[in-house]
């Protein structure tokens, strides 16, 4: 992959997407083994540096990062110097004399790992970005669709949930219209990001679930924050449930045999209901499970000669003894 | 570039068939066999060889294929790392015997990242190799137990092993 940093999936090509998703096979077939661990990151050096809470996809990357057995350096925020008043830019110029090969950022200002990468010589992933992106999520959405049901190409996705502050509703509308699928963003009109102007691929917007659902091969359900409702964007949430859950009702309108998707962690009872999250339709295990496989591809397509020479601070002239 | 053919199709063919019956003799059948190709041309080699073991025993050994990527002493020294794909070992490698298959052996760095990559799915009781073309010009200390056809090379020379499973037509020739 001629890339450096892994963003946003707005600047992935569709053939750069079917690529890690082959890479993602072939790291399937190495989490199958016995024995998960193969040798080609040996020598470098991963950190994740996370400034937002967050279990699964930290510690998605760290199995990732040690499964092709290179090192694997946590950082976050609360428990680093962060909490001393150290800025983003300071820590990451400390974390590269570290000689760090590629870092894993989790921020909740969006935008924050295209600054990282600015000062950094080594890769950045973003791990997510405040309601910006969440690319590593889209992809291993990708390549769970893909899985199941064959090429992502010519399928329909509805989105439903708080589209607003959703960067794995944004980063999902570019994997998956990139990758060839319809996508529908649903959800009450206060949770829905003005569309069209912001430059993101032509989607449709429904604010009715069960019309929606039609037809639909896959329904991906987004984490409904109890915030919201304080904030005024929500009238209750017993409305929300009313008319966005996604319930077994709702859910025999798509397909038979559609995909149920969640990116975790659920409110189960609230945006999805427990019979439709461990249903037969579910896969948001294989989601979590796809996850390492994923992160295992960028990592191993991201890390060549390239990435390590940069990262290699030049010897001051005069330096040899 | 001129190009010298090695080998033709009679004598691939030949040697395929010698080797098979090396096989059998030194392991006594084929029993416990099992037959592990490298990617991409060792793969279709060794499913030759299984079915002229077939032929010779009325056993199919069953059949591996090695993607041996993740375990090359060069990946940190190139710019890109390279495709990979998925390895198949269909049984349990523990306690049997492999014959491990390659199309070319040069320095002997492949056949290294092979067996290194064949430990991670388990203790073999025994590794050999079989080639079907040995340049010479080995890096490390390996050799093969079956061999098709030793050709004398210079280093800068390129020995291409072609078959109709991936070119579409045997033969195997040297480029200079």
């Amino acid at each position: 992959m001629n890339r450096r940093h892994v963003l946003d999936l707005d600047d992935f090509t569709a053939d750069e997407i079917e690529l890690v998703m082959q890479t993602t096979d072939a790291m399937k077939e190495v989490l199958a083994r016995p024995i998960r661990r193969v040798p080609p990151l040996r020598g470098k050096t991963i950190v994740t540096l996370f400034y937002e809470n967050s279990t699964r996809t930290r510690v998605s990357f760290e199995l990732a990062a040690k499964n092709l057995s290179a090192d694997v350096v946590n950082i976050t925020a609360s428990a680093s110097s962060v909490t001393k008043g150290e800025s983003l830019v300071d820590t990451i110029r400390t974390i590269q004399a570290l000689g760090a090969d590629v870092i894993v950022i989790r921020h909740s200002q969006a935008g924050a790992p295209y600054v990282v990468a600015q000062h950094l010589r080594g890769s950045v992933i973003n791990a997510g970005d405040g309601w910006h992106a969440h690319p590593t999520q889209s992809l291993l959405d990708l390549y769970t669709i893909r899985e199941r049901l064959g090429p992502v190409a010519g399928k329909s996705v509805v989105i439903v949930g708080d589209i607003l502050h959703s960067r794995v509703a944004r980063s999902n509308v570019w994997g998956m219209t990139r990758a060839g699928a319809r996508v529908t963003l649903c959800g009450p009109a206060t949770l829905m990001p003005p569309l069209g102007g912001d430059g993101l691929p032509p989607v449709t917007v429904d604010y009715d679930l069960d019309r929606a659902l039609e037809g639909a091969d896959v329904v991906m359900a987004l984490r409904i924050q109890r915030e919201r409702q304080t904030g005024g964007m929500l009238p209750s949430l017993r409305e929300y449930v009313e008319r966005y859950q996604l319930t077994p009702a709702r859910l025999r309108r798509a397909r038979p045999g559609a995909l149920v998707m969640h990116p975790g962690p659920m409110n189960e009872g609230v945006e999805i209901s427990p019979e439709v999250a461990y249903g037969a339709q579910s896969v948001i295990e294989d989601q979590v499970a796809n996850g390492v496989a994923v992160r295992m591809a960028l990592l191993y397509l991201l890390v060549g000669e390239r990435t390590t020479e940069l990262a290699a601070a030049p010897a001051p002239v005069g330096a040899r003894r | 570039m001129a190009e010298r053919v090695l080998m033709t199709e009679p004598e691939i063919r030949r040697a395929l068939a010698r080797i098979a019956h090396e096989i059998v003799e030194r392991n006594a059948g084929v029993g416990d066999l099992i037959l592990v190709g490298i990617r991409t041309r060792g793969v279709p080699l060794a499913r030759r060889l299984a079915e002229k073991l077939e032929e010779l025993e009325n056993v199919h050994p069953p059949l591996g294929e090695l993607d041996i990527t993740f375990y090359r002493d060069d990946l940190g020294r190139r710019a890109l790392h390279p495709v990979v794909h998925r390895s198949e070992v269909p049984v349990d490698v523990n306690d049997r015997r492999i014959v491990l298959v390659d199309d070319v052996l040069f320095t002997g760095r492949s056949i290294r990242a092979a067996m290194d990559a064949l430990m991670d799915f388990g203790r073999p009781r025994a590794i050999q190799l079989a080639i079907l073309v040995d340049r010479g010009h080995r890096e490390l200390p390996i050799r093969a137990d079956y061999v098709g056809k030793n050709v004398p090379t210079a280093r800068d020379e390129e020995v291409q092993v072609r078959l109709t499973e991936t070119d579409g037509r045997d033969e195997v020739v040297i480029v200079r």
